[in-house]
């Protein structure tokens, strides 16, 4: 596969765009911030899927693909749910007074 | 690649970066979680679509394995335990983009550009792997959280890096060398060790903010190996996101990266021997309280400590209790309060104290001129008027909250024992402050209870 530097123009883009985000978050919510961009990374799973779902997969990639799928699944789903866990936990005034 | 499913990844890069946006307040926070499983729904469907995809059953297996163990990480893990979390899902992260990147390896043995993008990924991944799991067994006390140094450390550590690198180059120069891959992905796997050993337990919201960095950039260069824009874009968002978290921890303790990374800070300090017995002032539970009763502004400042005893609870009773009568109780969390960034909110929000009371150090500092009780709970080294004044302290220039100019200041703290670097706190020694002795949680009790027992 040839050499496509539009790859690194989207790079740089995604990470300048990143910072003024990251930035602009409040650090009251830098925690639940973390966890979100774990989750987010997750999307190592689509790399995961494309290894372990191949046709000609070897025995060794099978296993492989496996074990990253899982891995990735795992934080996704546990980065997502933590997240949403602890942002229901920010309550303004009073209102959850039990 | 069909155009349907790149507008799926288009698509999903889009929501991601809404999720980001939206994380910016509290009141949108919530929707940004939903903007962010979207993504990665469409994402997913979209992979799963893709004609080069035809054995289903593994990845369902391991979908509904992942899950089953994830779900309960979620929803059991203590908010003490968040780091610990944090550091245990970079350590999955970083596998799954190292595993996939020695997969791609033996499957297609790539050559030039796509082989450079493999390595990055795979030693980034593989040391984030190990350092990551180091972390957890550090926050988790599994692995002793003091340092271990040894003679010329550094240099082993920078001669590992240098040769997993070497091997690395090596790979990408000639790719069909496959003995040396073993021998890069070990490499790679010791150093991330080494990495982390040496990094004491108060250094830990940087560490976990770096290797959060790792992590993503691992996944970046995984989607420049596989010719994947959705890959890069969430990579580069989660690696600029954990550099911006480690730059505010360094600017917070007044260091720098290389500082963290080699200087093995937080050692135990042979100079709490040489500080004289000085007197301090201490007050019991029922003088706190009468006077925190006749306060108008209350300044609270937590630690840690404040979680180590989980006094939260009890704090937010406090709270309460002094909101009723009128007094203005506001908290100063200063950027490392927790074992990661932001953690302190966390716990105090989880306590139900709301969110609009917690304030930032540059926020509040001003207002500890104003305040008429400055009450520290399981706080130390963050409160230390020496890091302004002392050029000959460890912590000189640490941004400190400003304490010491409240009209009264009151520490909660079991003894005299200086804090996590080791450093003694002037601050106890001054004119106006009371030492209240004793456990967080039980100290906060009796405050509680002389308050109720003032009003009946």
């Amino acid at each position: 596969m040839p050499f496509d530097e539009s790859l690194l123009f989207v790079f740089m883009l995604a990470a300048f765009l990143g910072f003024e985000l990251v930035r602009r978050v409040s650090p009251l919510l830098h925690t639940p911030l973390m966890s979100l961009t774990n989750a987010i990374s997750a999307i190592a799973v689509v790399g995961a899927i494309l290894i372990a779902g191949a046709k000609d997969a070897s025995a060794l990639s099978s296993v492989l693909g496996f074990v990253a799928v899982t891995a990735s699944t795992i934080n996704l789903v546990s980065g997502f749910l933590i997240t949403d866990r602890m942002l229901k936990m920010f309550k303004k005034r009073e209102s959850g007074k039990r | 690649m069909g155009p349907a499913i790149q507008i799926s990844y288009l698509v999903a890069a889009g929501l991601f970066i809404l999720s980001l946006k939206w994380m910016s307040s509290p009141d949108s926070a919530r929707r940004g979680v939903l903007a962010g499983e979207a993504g990665m729904l469409i994402a997913i469907v979209g992979t799963l679509l893709r004609h080069e995809v035809v054995n289903f059953e593994w990845i369902m297996i391991a979908f509904l394995l992942g899950s089953a163990i994830g779900a309960p990480l979620a929803y059991l893990m203590p908010m003490t335990a968040v780091p610990q979390r944090t550091a245990l899902s970079h350590a999955f992260g970083a596998l799954a983009s190292a595993l996939i990147g020695a997969a791609e390896y033996y499957r297609e043995t790539p050559h030039g550009f796509v082989m450079v993008a493999l390595v990055i990924e795979m030693l980034l991944g593989f040391l984030t792997f190990t350092g990551s799991l180091m972390a957890f067994g550090k926050l988790q006390e599994i692995l002793p959280g003091r340092p271990l140094v040894y003679r010329g450390q550094n240099f082993i550590n920078l001669g590992l890096f240098a040769a997993a690198a070497g091997f690395g180059v090596a790979l990408i120069l000639s790719p069909e060398q496959t003995w040396m891959f073993p021998v890069f992905a070990a490499l790679a796997l010791i150093f991330g060790v080494l990495l982390i050993i040496p990094i004491g337990g108060a250094d830990m919201p940087t560490v976990i903010a770096l290797l959060n960095s790792y992590a993503g950039l691992s996944a970046s260069a995984m989607g420049f190996a596989l010719d994947n824009k959705l890959l890069i874009i969430a990579g580069a968002l989660d690696g600029s996101s954990g550099f911006i978290l480690s730059v505010i921890m360094c600017r917070a303790m007044n260091r720098s990266f290389t500082n963290v990374l080699f200087g093995a800070f937080g050692q135990a300090q042979e100079r709490a021997a040489e500080v004289e017995e000085r007197p301090v002032r201490s007050a019991g539970a029922e003088e706190a309280a009468e006077m925190l009763e006749s306060a108008r502004l209350v300044i609270v400042v937590p630690g840690y400590g404040l979680a180590v005893a989980q006094a939260q609870h009890k704090l937010r009773e406090l709270y309460d209790s002094l909101t009723r009568r009128g007094v203005d109780v506001r908290f100063a969390i200063h950027p490392v309060a927790g074992r990661m960034p932001g953690h302190m909110n966390v716990l105090l929000a989880e306590a139900d104290i709301p969110y609009e009371k917690l304030f930032e150090m540059d926020d509040i500092n001003a207002e500890f001129a104003q305040a008429d009780v400055a009450l520290v709970i399981g706080a130390n080294d963050v409160t230390n008027p020496a890091a302004r004044h002392d050029q000959s302290s460890p912590i000189y220039g640490m941004p400190i909250l400003n304490v010491d100019h409240a009209r009264t200041v009151m520490v909660i703290k079991r003894g005299m024992s200086p804090g996590f670097a080791g450093i003694d706190n002037e601050l106890y020694y001054m004119d106006k402050t009371l030492m209240l002795f004793g456990d967080a949680k039980a100290m906060l009790t009796s405050m509680v209870k002389e308050l109720s027992s003032v009003r009946a």
